[in-house]
């Protein structure tokens, strides 16, 4: 769950909206399948993406089953003034994983 | 004796056990969806506008497909978007994914990759700092289903 692709831009104008991505490598099973011998493959998925700006919670996702496999997600957040961007999310079996990127707003 | 009798629990616990064994997975139905959608707007009427769901028309394959919800102009302050909430017709689930917004939020468009397990109709829902509730929807075209392999 740790082999991820986030992208903020290096600096915004403030006032500005940039754009987050991300690519999170994840199987996101469905929990709907079965292997070979009938038996059912449980779910494992990427339950909740969280995004905060200057520690405030800026843009949340609840994901389920639906959502392809190695989710992407790209959401736009307004820059205020220069600060760490932080992108966490965990799935449903609580494994959470972090990663802070700063921005430089001018 | 009791040797037949245990055959015959036997054969009924197994009759039982394929009984409960589901032959695919609970398919979502429009009333599923509904319910879902009712749980978001209460009593509040569901207007068309406002929210643009983007998806291909038709799918080729369907286990990555690219999903945009967007507001179709931007909204005054007190009528900003809070969350989109994203509802399958045709999938197992109702729900495929709900999206909220926090104050320093940029301009209200997500894009993601999700699953269609069938041909039908996906919808958007938007909720705003008004009250106020919008929906828009889409019919998909799916021609390799998802979900099932």
């Amino acid at each position: 769950m740790n082999r991820h692709l986030v992208n903020i831009p290096k600096t915004a104008r403030k006032g500005e909206d940039f754009e987050v991505k991300v690519l999170l490598a994840h199987v996101m099973e469905t929990g709907h399948r079965r292997d070979d011998a009938g038996a059912p493959i449980p779910r494992h998925i990427i339950e909740r993406f969280i995004c905060t700006y200057l520690g405030a919670e800026v843009f949340r996702a609840d994901l389920f089953p639906a959502i392809a496999a190695n989710p992407y997600l790209a959401f736009f957040v307004t820059a205020e003034t220069s600060g760490p961007v932080t992108l966490s999310w965990t799935d449903d079996r609580g494994t959470t994983v972090a990663e802070t990127l700063d921005i430089v707003v001018e | 004796m009791s040797s037949g009798l245990d055959r015959r629990r036997f054969a009924f616990g197994a009759g039982i056990a394929l009984l409960a064994l589901p032959a695919g997975p609970a398919w979502a139905t429009k009333a599923d969806v509904a319910a879902k959608i009712k749980e978001i707007a209460g009593a509040t009427p569901i207007r068309k506008g406002r929210v643009k769901i983007d998806l291909p028309v038709l799918v080729e394959s369907a286990n990555s497909v690219s999903l945009r919800v967007s507001v179709e102009q931007s909204l005054p302050h007190d009528q900003r978007v809070l969350s989109f909430h994203v509802f399958a017709e045709g999938n197992p689930l109702p729900n495929v994914a709900h999206f909220h917004f926090g104050p320093r939020a940029g301009r209200r468009m997500v894009a993601t990759r999700i699953r269609l397990a069938d041909s039908q109709t996906v919808i958007a829902l938007a909720k705003c700092a008004d009250g106020s509730i919008w929906l828009d929807s889409i019919e998909v075209l799916v021609a390799l289903a998802a979900c099932l392999d």
